[in-house]
C-alpha cells in the first residue's frame, strides 16, 4: 500500500502552517515513518529555513517538474533523521510554474517510497492552494483562535469540501489559555462551534517556537516545549494513534469541558 | 404588468437569465435592465449566465448586453446559445459559451416562472444540504432552505423565505424583491445582518443566554424576532 498525502493549509497567512509542517515531518520521522515534506509555496519558500536545510538546496520543485532534476537529486535529507526528506520550493519562479496535475504525478511517485508526503500549502485560495489540494488524501487546516483566521479557515474548508477532499481536521495553533480564561481569545470550543471540524491538535502559544524556527531546529526536538509536545501528539494522531489531549491549564474546568467536547461529538 | 420576456433562476454559481428568443432585442434588453434596477439588492455582485436560445446575436448586440450587465456590477460569465452566430460573438468577446444542451431551458421556460406567492402549487426553492461557509452566496428567486449552518461571511439572498436548520450567523436577505411578508427561521438566530424587504436588523452584541428556534418577520416597519410555541 502506498503512502498518504497530507496537505497542511490555512487560508490566512502567518498562522503557522510552515511551522506545523516542519514539526509534523520531524515528529512522524521520529516515530519511525518515512516522510517527505514538500514546500508548495513557490516564490516564497521558507520550509527549508525552518528545518535548517537552506544551505543544502541544489534543485527545487520547479526543477523536478520541468525535468532539470531527477526526483532523488532534489530531495534533501534531514541532518538528524535519515528517513526525513525535503523538496524545497523555487525561490525565483511563481506558482504558475507548477500545475495541480504536476503535483499529482509527483506525489504518486513519492507514495511508493514514503509513508507520508506532507505538503506545505501557500496562503490564499489561488493556484498555489489548488496545487497543494489536488493530490491530498487528507487536509489539515491550521487556524489561530482569532476571528479573522477562523473566517479564512472557514472559506477554505468550503473549497476543500467543494473539491471532495473534505472535511479535513483542524489544528488550533497559538492558543493562550490565560487570554481564553479572561474571555479575550476564542476558546477551542468557540472555534469548533463555528467550523464544525474534528480537532486534531491544540498547540499552546510558546516562545520556544520562534527561537526554534530562527535556529532551524524545529520545536518538537525540544522536550521542554509544550508546543513541541503538542505537535508530537498531532503527528501520533495523524499516524492513527489515539492520544488524549494534553492538559494546557491547571483549571480542571476548561480541561474537562474540552475532553467532554472532543469525546461527545 | 408587461408580458414576461425574460426568466431568472438562481443556481449554485449565480443566476441564469433566459431571454425570449423571438421578441425584439431592444425590448428584451430594456426589460432586463429594468428588472435588474428594480431588484438591485437581489442581483448584487452575481455571476450571470445568459441563455439566448436560437436567436442569432451579432457581436455588437452581445457586447452591449455585456456592458449593460457590467454597468450594474454584474459579470457575464457564460453565454448559452444554440446559434453559431451568437457563439462566435461571445468568443470574440472572450465570454465562455455552451450550446445549451439542457433543452428544458429555451422558450417554454419563459412562461414557467410562477409568481413567488402561488400557494396551491408551492413555490420554487433551493435546498442546500450542508454548512454554507464564509465566502459562499446563495441567490434564489424562490425560497432557500439550508440544512446546516450559515457561517459568518456567507450570504443568502432570496426573493422568498429563508429557513436555516442550524445556526444562522451570516448575512440573510429574505424578500429581497420587496416582499415584506417574507420570514426567516433559524434554530439559532444570530445573523451578522438580517434583512427582510427594505428592513434591516442586526443581532444585539454579546452572547445570548438561551438558544432556541426563532422566526424573524416584519411588523410595522421593524423586524422582530419571535419564538413560536
Amino acid at each position: 500500500m502506498g503512502g498518504k498525502v497530507v496537505t497542511i493549509s490555512s487560508g490566512k497567512g502567518g498562522v503557522g502552517k510552515t511551522t506545523a509542517t516542519a514539526n509534523l515531518g520531524i515528529s512522524l520521522a521520529s516515530l519511525g515513518k518515512k516522510v517527505v515534506v514538500i514546500d508548495a509555496d513557490i516564490g516564497l519558500r521558507n520550509l527549508d529555513v525552518i528545518m535548517g536545510l537552506e544551505n543544502r538546496i541544489v534543485y527545487d520543485l520547479v526543477d523536478i517538474v520541468e525535468g532539470r532534476s531527477k526526483l532523488r537529486q532534489a530531495m534533501i535529507k534531514h541532518k538528524k533523521f535519515d528517513r526525513l526528506f525535503l523538496i524545497p520550493a523555487a525561490q525565483t519562479r511563481d506558482k504558475m510554474a507548477v500545475s495541480p496535475d504536476d503535483m499529482v504525478k509527483l506525489t504518486d511517485e513519492l507514495r511508493e517510497d514514503f509513508d507520508y508526503v506532507l505538503i506545505d500549502s501557500p496562503a490564499g485560495i489561488e493556484r498555489g492552494f489548488r496545487n497543494a489540494l489536488e493530490p491530498a488524501d487528507e487536509v489539515l487546516i491550521v487556524t489561530n483562535p482569532e476571528v479573522s483566521s477562523v473566517r479564512d479557515a472557514d472559506r477554505i474548508i468550503g473549497l476543500i469540501e467543494a473539491a471532495d477532499k473534505g472535511p479535513g481536521r483542524l489544528i488550533i495553533n497559538r492558543l493562550k489559555t490565560d487570554l481564553v480564561k479572561k474571555g479575550e481569545m476564542l476558546s477551542s470550543e468557540d472555534v469548533y462551534d463555528i467550523l464544525g471540524l474534528t480537532i486534531i491538535g491544540i498547540i499552546p502559544e510558546d516562545e520556544l517556537v520562534l527561537s526554534a524556527s530562527n535556529s532551524g531546529i524545529p520545536v518538537t526536538l525540544n522536550t521542554q516545549s509544550k508546543a513541541g509536545l503538542a505537535f508530537n501528539n498531532v503527528a501520533r494522531r495523524v499516524a492513527g494513534e489515539d492520544v488524549p489531549f494534553m492538559k494546557l491549564d491547571d483549571s480542571p474546568g476548561i480541561f474537562q469541558r474540552l475532553v467532554g467536547l472532543l469525546n461527545g461529538r | 404588468m408587461h408580458e414576461e420576456l425574460i426568466a431568472i433562476k438562481g443556481f449554485s454559481d449565480g443566476l441564469l437569465i433566459s431571454l425570449s428568443p423571438t421578441e425584439s432585442w431592444q425590448s428584451v434588453t430594456d426589460q432586463l435592465a429594468s428588472r435588474i434596477d428594480e431588484k438591485a439588492d437581489f442581483f448584487a455582485g452575481a455571476n450571470i449566465t445568459v441563455e439566448l436560445g436560437e436567436r442569432p446575436v451579432p457581436k455588437y448586440e452581445l457586447s452591449s448586453l455585456k456592458a449593460l450587465l457590467e454597468r450594474r456590477g454584474l459579470t457575464l460569465s457564460l453565454v448559452r446559445s444554440a446559434s453559431n452566430t451568437t457563439q462566435k460573438s461571445a468568443e470574440s468577446l472572450d465570454v465562455p459559451t455552451d450550446n445549451g444542451a439542457a433543452p428544458e431551458a429555451a422558450e417554454p421556460m419563459a412562461r414557467e416562472t410562477a409568481p413567488v406567492n402561488s400557494e396551491e402549487t408551492g413555490t420554487a426553492g433551493v435546498l442546500f444540504r450542508r454548512t454554507l461557509r464564509s465566502g459562499r452566496t446563495i441567490h434564489s428567486e424562490g425560497h432557500v432552505i439550508v440544512f446546516g449552518d450559515v457561517n459568518p461571511g456567507a450570504k443568502v439572498i432570496a426573493l422568498g423565505d429563508v429557513v436555516v436548520w442550524g445556526k444562522l450567523r451570516g448575512y440573510v436577505h429574505a424578500g429581497a424583491g420587496g416582499d415584506a411578508t417574507a420570514i426567516v427561521c433559524a434554530l439559532d438566530m444570530s445573523p451578522s445582518q438580517l434583512r427582510i424587504a427594505e428592513c434591516v436588523f442586526r443581532s444585539p452584541p454579546g452572547r445570548r443566554k438561551k438558544i432556541m428556534p426563532e422566526v424573524a418577520l416584519v411588523r410595522g416597519d421593524e423586524i422582530v424576532v419571535e419564538t413560536r410555541a
